[in-house]
């Protein structure tokens, strides 16, 4: 069975995933909306927590989250299950598929076929909607892919319960219902307000404060960990920034659409001016993933290239800073 | 970001036909999508990443020849996982899959534990128990 579903691209598998079934459910909700509305923008700094051998950084809050808060915002019904067993996670999907309801899935990156082999690496929290199925073949519309693709029942179930951080034991959702009428300026405002806290947020590991943390370990990296070992967590923060799916600058540019749509729905000019400001700031994010890459590049190193970055970094961050608290303040 | 500044340097994304998305403005500073075939410092950066894992597989294999570790190490090296992914693949506690990377006690393993690992690297016990046959030979 197939059901009629219409495969757009995202920047981002997790909005692209929510844009889509969305749609489907005939709601019209453009990728950076449900990013922004659904307060995407986040810093979390775990210099504890070890992946791929360097510290962890996400640009993004925990997976899921974007698509919680979002439901939660306009009212959607959405139905989440997890499975003990493949055997029940399949029947389930299904089912559901023969119900004509298009299922989005929580998959292991590392098993899908369909992924460039330098893309597979343990990562969990991958999202993709399974919109039919013929013989052993489901159709899968992955959305950072631009085209559709298939997998087998064996290879779906494999990446369905792939194992590691944030496993995603089977996880599949899907939308119960949409409201008739939904409020999308208190939504939008909400959305707002939660990335701005989330930025300004007065804890070390988050947002800003975050940033300037890592700036400050940039410049001790070299003496206390050695220059390769630095250049390897300058890296992942880089792959974190520029990976597929975040629509380049760290999200900021995704970010600065959601603001310009919003402006124009809300009237407000302020937040169009905002979106211009975001727009510049994540240039800078790419001229610093640049700057990183030179290193490989040129294969230089001095203790001054590494004080460059970081106070690189400090300035992105005061100026976020002023961005969010302006940002608060224009809603 | 500008559309003509979106970077289209031929990347690992471009040998699977793959685009990615990304987010510019257009002239009139209104936001839209454009494909990307990849972009130049990605690239790099994802290079030395890859280098990295390689330099490791590469280490572990020569551990195994050398008959410092079983080929057990090597496998988990090669698929990228260390020894707590690993374990919940297997079902094994870690403490054991740490004490299976000892050669001798992995030559005692009985092939029901062997099996398990075959299985979660999708190969034959065979092949477990000596992974560079093909390449000797």
């Amino acid at each position: 069975m197939k059901i009629t579903f219409e495969h757009r691209q995202s920047a981002h598998c997790e909005n692209g995933v929510i844009s889509n079934l969305l749609y489907h459910n005939g709601m019209k909700l453009s990728e950076p909306m449900a990013f922004g509305i659904g307060s995407g923008l986040f810093f979390v700094y775990l210099p504890f927590l070890k992946v791929n051998f360097a510290p962890g950084f996400s640009y993004r809050p925990m997976p899921g989250r974007i698509f919680r808060r979002l439901a939660e915002r306009l009212g959607i019904r959405v139905r989440h299950q997890r499975f003990s067993s493949p055997a029940k996670a399949r029947t389930t999907l299904d089912e559901k598929l023969r119900q004509g309801i298009p299922v989005g899935l929580q998959v292991g990156v590392y098993h899908l076929t369909y992924f460039p082999d330098e893309y597979r690496f343990h990562f969990n929290a991958h999202n993709l909607v399974v919109y039919g199925k013929e013989g052993d073949e489901y159709l899968i519309s992955d959305p950072v892919m631009d085209y559709t693709t298939r997998l087998t029942e064996a290879e779906l179930d494999r990446v369905r319960f792939a194992k590691g951080a944030l496993p995603p034991k089977g996880h599949l959702y899907y939308i119960e219902q949409v409201p008739a009428r939904i409020d999308l300026e208190t939504a939008i405002k909400k959305g707002i307000r939660q990335t701005c806290n989330d930025m300004l947020a007065p804890v070390p590991i988050v947002g800003v404060r975050a940033m300037k943390w890592v700036a400050r370990n940039i410049r001790k990296w070299p003496s206390s960990i050695g220059i390769k070992q630095t250049n390897h967590y300058l890296g992942q923060l880089v792959r974190m920034q520029e990976e597929i799916g975040t629509g380049g600058g760290g999200f900021r540019f995704i970010y600065a659409a959601f603001l310009q749509e919003a402006g124009a729905l809300l009237n407000n000019d302020a937040l169009i001016h905002r979106s211009n400001e975001m727009t510049a700031i994540g240039d800078s994010w790419r001229e610093f993933a640049l700057e990183i890459s030179r290193i490989y590049k040129n294969r230089k190193s001095g203790p001054d290239i590494y004080e460059g970055l970081s106070n690189r970094l400090y300035g992105l961050a005061e100026r976020e800073e002023a961005f969010f608290r302006q940002l608060k303040k224009d809603l | 970001m500008k559309i003509n500044e979106v970077p289209q340097d031929e990347g690992s994304l471009a040998k699977k036909n793959v685009k990615e998305l990304c987010y510019a403005v257009d002239d009139q500073g209104r936001y839209t999508t454009v494909p990307s075939k990849g972009w130049e410092a990605k690239s790099l950066v994802l290079a030395e990443s890859l280098e990295l894992i390689e330099e490791r597989v590469a280490a572990t294999k020569d551990a195994v020849r050398r008959g410092e570790v079983s080929p057990l190490a090597y496998y988990m090296e090669f698929h990228r996982m260390d020894v707590p992914l690993l374990a919940s693949y297997a079902g094994i506690h870690r403490w054991c899959v740490k004490r299976h990377f000892h050669p001798r006690r992995f030559q005692k393993l009985r092939t029901k534990t062997l099996q398990r690992y075959a299985d979660v690297f999708g190969i034959t016990i065979d092949q477990l128990v000596a992974p560079f046959a093909a390449e000797q030979s």
